[in-house]
């Protein structure tokens, strides 16, 4: 027979064991977010909390007919869908290309391909900016070398949002290369020398072995991409600023515009909301639909 | 339906000589065991038959064509791996299926072969199943059907019983040597476990260092054995070896010696000890026997009169005893000359 204190611990005792983490996550994680949907609904005005009023879903409604969000929410998903395609294609290209054998030239790669990863966003920025300048960027003194066209890179709204991704790309494809790499190398010898013996050509053991068996890497990749890309802020704050009108305004640099600019925080949380449902679904939906296809040994 | 040769085959890793300039041929449709010590070079020597470790030079023929240029998919031969190497993302089917469709084998002979492949190593229910579902045994037989389904003309397996606890190796020895039978193929099998290479072999392959120490059926190599190596090797006790005068060393089979309360004045070698320990196996006991020089003797024998510390003499008849030379090398009761030095030497005594 069990005694009264035994039981007892059975019952609350794990409860308590979770208790410090679970305080942690609702400060940390969950008051936030409960605070942030709430303050959506308000109109709120910071110098004087008095006079801080419910208004509904106002604005939800005010900010769904803006220009400047509708721009912003299709900045964002052009953004998010290229910079995964560029990123994730080159950086498997890399991966295989570098991971393949083990010599100095390949390891000298990729400790460089690494490099552009250790720079702070804001440097790379700066640099890309100056030598993405029209005038006197070396970008375009590259072009008209080749003979070939000249681009106005971030000055154009034609342009800017494609060089913003360049740039992007260019300082994360090194580190995604890397998490591929020591994927492609956890996978055992033997089962290529298998595949030999099966007589798979090249491409076959790429689509059939290889990719399936990085799968699970390339699904956290994919994960991690979307939900930084739709968080994208930085390259946008420090090279274009939004502009030129509007071509590269992100979703948070809108929220952060209508903080610091319009010192709206009422309609910057409905776009923080906005934003937590986009990165939300995204992911549900990776679960769901590529979690089939994701091999997990 | 192939045979097998090497001529002059050397492998090297870097610099490290693994094996060199060996000869070797495998008969057609034969079960040949390659056995030997760990890193005697035995994997090597597979991998260079299936073509995904190619020789640093010399020649590999299959059925008396080189081989060297053709790729391992297309040597006609299938291989089980150590660790099997069964493709974790597929299913058993598609492990099993992988090949056939990559040499464009119509989707219903496709389906006809997984199906017989299947049924012969008892996985029809596990088709659809992923490879982490399923035990050690049944992935044996994973990687034993997807080799099988090919229908090569070489089958090289590398210790695919060393994964399996003890019952089941039995079982799947047992069932390899049925399987030899029924596609009467050649088989070069790979093990470290020289049981396994004398119930299965139909020739057994001893290797050391690269070298091959000896080339015969099972039975010849376990009563012929023609070198100290492989007289060490095969044989569970181990062969006991005494030193006599000159380098020259005398053995004896565990279960030729004979324990006697007295010794034994027709007995050709004949030591006095002590029993120092006694295992009792069921069918058969073991002795270790210690002598005053402190030489300690395996015998076996069904019965089982001794305890520890008992005194007993150690007692062999001549037609039992093996000599071998300085060089190591077995001598023969042919080679009159040394046999008599040999003889002369016993005699001596210890
Ligand atoms: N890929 C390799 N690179 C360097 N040395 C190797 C390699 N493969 C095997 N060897 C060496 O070759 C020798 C024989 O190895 P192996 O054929 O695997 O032995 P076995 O299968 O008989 O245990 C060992 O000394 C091992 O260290
Ligand atoms: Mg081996």
């Amino acid at each position: 027979m069990k005694n009264v204190k035994d039981r007892f611990w059975e019952k609350i005792g794990p409860y308590l064991l979770v208790a410090p983490a679970m305080t942690g996550i609702a400060l940390f994680v969950i008051y936030p977010i409960i605070k942030l949907i709430s303050m959506s609904f308000y109109k709120v005005n910071q110098l004087n909390p008095d006079k801080t009023k419910f208004v509904g879903f106002s604005n939800y409604q005010k900010m769904f007919k803006t220009a400047e969000f509708q721009k912003a929410l299709v900045n964002t998903g052009y953004y998010a869908l290229f910079m995964i395609l560029i990123v994730l294609g080159c950086s498997l290209i890399l991966a295989v290309w570098l991971g393949s054998k083990k010599s100095r030239v390949n390891s000298a790669a990729q400790a460089s391909a690494f490099l552009p990863h250790i720079i702070s966003m804001v440097s790379v920025g700066l640099i890309f900016q100056q030598m993405m300048d029209p005038d006197y960027g070396i970008f375009n003194a590259l072009l008209g070398a080749m003979g070939l066209q000249k681009s106005q890179f971030l000055r154009s709204s034609d342009s800017a949002m494609n060089s913003v991704i360049f740039t992007s790309a260019w300082k994360s494809i090194g580190y995604y290369t890397l998490i591929l790499i020591a994927a492609l190398q956890s996978i055992p010898e033997s089962i290529y020398e298998a595949a030999d013996l099966d007589n798979a050509g090249s491409v076959r053991t790429f689509f059939k072995i290889t990719l399936p068996m990085i799968s699970p890497q390339i699904f956290f990749v994919l994960i991690v991409m979307t939900i930084g890309n739709f968080k994208v802020f930085e390259t946008i704050r420090v090279m274009t600023s939004g502009g030129p009108n509007n071509a590269t305004t992100s979703l948070v640099y809108y929220i952060y515009n209508k903080v610091f600019m319009d010192f709206d925080v009422g309609r910057a949380a409905a776009g923080g909301v906005i934003l937590l449902i986009i990165v939300g679904i995204m992911t549900v939906l990776y679960f769901v639909s590529l979690s089939k296809k994701v091999h997990y040994q | 339906m192939a045979a097998i040769e090497f001529k002059n085959v050397t492998k090297k890793f870097g610099n490290h000589v693994v094996i060199e300039n060996i000869n070797l041929k495998i008969k057609d449709g034969s079960f040949t065991v390659l056995v030997g010590p760990s890193g005697c070079g035995k994997t090597t020597l597979l991998r260079m038959i299936a073509g995904i470790g190619p020789q640093t030079s010399g020649q590999v023929l299959i059925d008396g064509n080189d081989v060297t240029e053709i790729a391992p998919g297309k040597r006609g031969v299938a291989m089980v791996f150590q660790n099997y190497a069964i493709y974790p993302t597929m299913n058993v089917r598609d492990n099993i299926e992988f090949g056939l469709k990559n040499n464009k084998i119509p989707k219903e002979e496709r389906d006809i072969l997984v199906k017989e492949a299947s049924e012969k190593v008892g996985l029809e229910e596990y088709l659809d199943r992923k490879p982490s579902t399923l035990s050690g045994g049944q992935r044996q037989r994973v990687a034993l059907a997807r080799a099988m389904v090919k229908k090569p003309s070489v089958f090289l397996m590398d210790e695919p019983l060393s994964n399996l606890d003890a019952k089941l190796r039995v079982q799947m020895r047992v069932e390899l040597i049925e399987l030899h039978k029924k596609l009467q193929t050649t088989f070069v099998y790979v093990t470290h476990d020289q049981v396994e290479a004398m119930s299965m072999a139909d020739t057994v392959i001893l290797m050391n260092n690269g070298f091959i120490q000896q080339i015969a059926a099972p039975e010849e190599i376990y009563r012929n054995p023609a070198n100290l190596f492989t007289a060490r090797f095969i044989g569970s006790p181990a062969m006991n070896i005494v030193e006599l005068n000159d380098g020259i060393r005398l053995g004896f089979r565990p279960e030729r010696g004979i324990l006697s309360d007295e010794a034994d004045p027709k007995a050709d070698f004949s030591v006095e000890g002590q029993v120092v320990t006694r295992e009792m196996l069921g069918r058969e006991t073991t002795y270790s026997v210690r002598d005053p020089q402190g030489r300690t003797y395996m015998v076996t024998g069904l019965d089982d009169p001794y305890k520890v510390d008992d005194k007993v003499y150690l007692n062999v008849s001549l037609k039992h005893i093996y000599f071998f030379g300085k060089d190591e090398q077995r001598i023969y009761e042919e080679d009159a000359q040394q046999y008599q030095a040999c003889l002369e030497a016993l005699r001596r005594g210890l």
